[in-house]
Formats: C-alpha cells, structure tokens, sequence
C-alpha cells in the first residue's frame, strides 16, 4: 500500500516532495494509533484539516465494509470446520508474520547496537515479567529523549 | 447498553459501545512507537479475555489478508463480534479519533516547523521498546501454538518467506495457508 501511496502523492499529485514523504511516514510510524494514519498527514498536506478528515475516512470505510461482512459470515460459520481450520491453522503463520513485523521493524528502528541492547533487554523484560508494558516504553522513551541512544 | 453482561460462546463478558471505544482508545494510545498487534493482543486477550489466543491470532491474520488497513481491520472485525454494526463504528471510532488529533498537530507542526527533533528522539526510544514487544508476543503465543515438527515449520517459512526475503504477503500467503489448513483441517486424521 505504501508504495502506491508514494507513487500518488509524490510523483503524480506533487502534495509532498520526497523527504516530506519519508518524514511524514516516520511520524505515522511512531505516532500512537494505527500506522496508516499516514494518510492524515498527506490528506492535511494536500488539503489542510479537512482534508486530513477526508483523507482518513476514505482509508476506513470500504475496506471496513468488506471486513464487516467478512466477519459477519465469521460469526455464522462459528462450528464449521473451515473456521476449526483457519483458527488453528493460522496460528503459527500468524506468529511468523508477527516475527517478520518484529524483524522489518527492528532493522529499520534500532540503528546500532545500543538500541538492540534495548530492544532485547525490554523483551525480556516483557517475557519474564508482569511490568506493565506502557512503563517500559515509556522508560525507552525517556532514554531515547535524554540522549543515551546516540 | 442492557446487554452488557450477556456471555459470549467463549464465555467471556460481552463489552458495551463505551466499552469498545474506550479499549481501542487504550489500544490506541499505548503504541506510541508501533506494536500495535502486540498491544491489540495485549488489552483484549490477556486482560479483557474478550478473545482466545487462536482466534484472536486467526482474526488478525484475516484482516492482514482482505484490503487495507489491518489494524483498524482488526477494530471492525472485534467490534462487529461483540455488537455487530453499531460495535464495529465504536471500536474504530476508539481505535481512531485520539490518534486522527494528535497526527493532526503533529502535521501542523511538521509542516509548521519543519522539524521536531525531541520528539524523534523520544520516539526511537519508543520504538526499540515497541520493536521487543512484538518480540515479546512472539514468544508468548508461540509457546501455544507451535508443538510438533509441522507448526514449527508453517511458522519458520512464514517468517523467512515474509520477513527475510520480502516477499509479498500474498504470495506468501498463497503457498503457506493452505498448507495450514490441510494440516489443521479437523476431519483429518491428525486431531
């Protein structure tokens, strides 16, 4: 999707240039609330407030359609096999798709070695123990903001 | 809502439309930095119970499949569960409307200021943290579902497949799940 994305905005509509691309991207990434609200940014860009509405409106509503009818036939099927099959089958191809998330985030995220340190130390926090996880986090944040991540 | 204590198949509570819209506000808001799949199973399976391990883990699967955003897929499927239309707006509506705002006075002063650099700091803290807690679910939902030689194998090509060679999701998707499904298939004679 994000390189449709960029394709359109950047190169055909000119509402960013490049590197505005890229930094609003970053702030999507980070920002709390689903990653897609990339779309605000570029809608506010291409069309100020209302256009950041617009923007987000047009990314939830016709795929929610499909989802909402998908869901609806989900809770039909809820003894039938296929739904036995899928809910048992994908779970592990879901873990692996969670670990590649984890991975392609990771390597764009943690740029030396000491934000792998803090990536593995906050994971084994979050395995180990029952801290609850908005602190580590947040803990990471203040790290990042004091300057001890480089 | 009068139905707010109904009990759900799975046994758990059924939320209200408040409850719905303040949880993915909670999901929502606990990500700064990314993990919002963690997050999502965090809040709704380990401390509300609203879903199970496996459907919670097959739901998201689902919503990374059909188009658009799987995150707020997710949101729609979850909602439409517990209250059917009105359910799948309130947690979408929760998930984000907070989030909508505070992108928006990020914009303005991004495009404002052109930069804010505090907050890029601040931020890549946060994210080596988000990064170890999809690390975390993965370990955690892995130690349910992959015993045996052939979870264990759906799940390392998924990973390799999807993450180390990039290749597209679909595609991925069209060689590994139907593998799953024959394996997971319950008249089969492995049950």
């Amino acid at each position: 999707m994000l390189p449709e994305m960029h394709l359109r905005s950047v190169n055909e509509y000119h509402w960013l240039t490049d590197n505005q691309f890229a930094d609003v991207f970053a702030i999507s990434q980070a920002a709390p609330g689903p990653s897609i609200l990339i779309v605000t940014l570029i809608g506010y860009k291409a069309a100020g407030v209302f256009g950041a509405f617009l923007a987000t409106a047009a990314v939830i509503v016709p795929a929610g359609v499909l989802v909402y009818l998908v869901s609806r036939f989900w809770e039909h099927a809820a003894r039938s096999p296929i739904r036995m099959a899928i809910e048992k089958g994908f779970a592990p191809l879901t873990v692996g798709l969670v670990l590649a998330t984890a991975y392609v985030l990771g390597r764009s995220t943690d740029r030396d070695w000491r934000s792998y340190l803090l990536t593995a130390v906050c994971a084994a926090v979050f395995i180990f123990t029952k801290v609850n996880p908005l602190i580590v986090v947040a803990a990471a944040g203040l790290m990042g903001f004091l300057g001890w991540l480089g | 809502m009068s139905e707010s204590a109904t009990l759900t198949e799975s046994g758990a509570v059924k939320p209200s439309l408040w409850e719905l819209i303040w949880t993915f506000n909670q999901i929502a808001l606990a990500s700064f930095g990314g993990g919002l799949s963690a997050w999502s199973r965090e809040i709704l399976v380990v401390e509300k119970h609203w879903m199970g391990e496996e459907e919670f883990l097959s739901a998201s699967t689902m919503c990374r499949i059909l188009p658009g955003a799987n995150q707020i897929n997710l949101a729609v499927f979850v909602g439409a569960k517990f209250g059917a239309l009105p359910g799948a707006f309130a947690a979408v509506f929760g998930l984000t409307l907070i989030p909508v705002l505070i992108v928006l006075v990020l914009a303005i002063l991004y495009f404002q200021f052109h930069d804010v650099p505090s907050l890029q700091k601040i931020l890549h803290g946060a994210a080596a943290a988000a990064v170890a807690l999809t690390l975390a679910m993965v370990v955690k939902t892995g130690r349910k579902c992959l015993h045996g030689p052939i979870p264990i194998l759906l799940f390392l090509s998924t990973f390799i497949l999807n993450g180390v060679l990039r290749w597209p999701l679909l595609l991925v998707l069209a060689i590994v799940a139907p593998l799953s499904l024959i394996w997971a298939w319950p008249r089969s004679k492995n049950k």
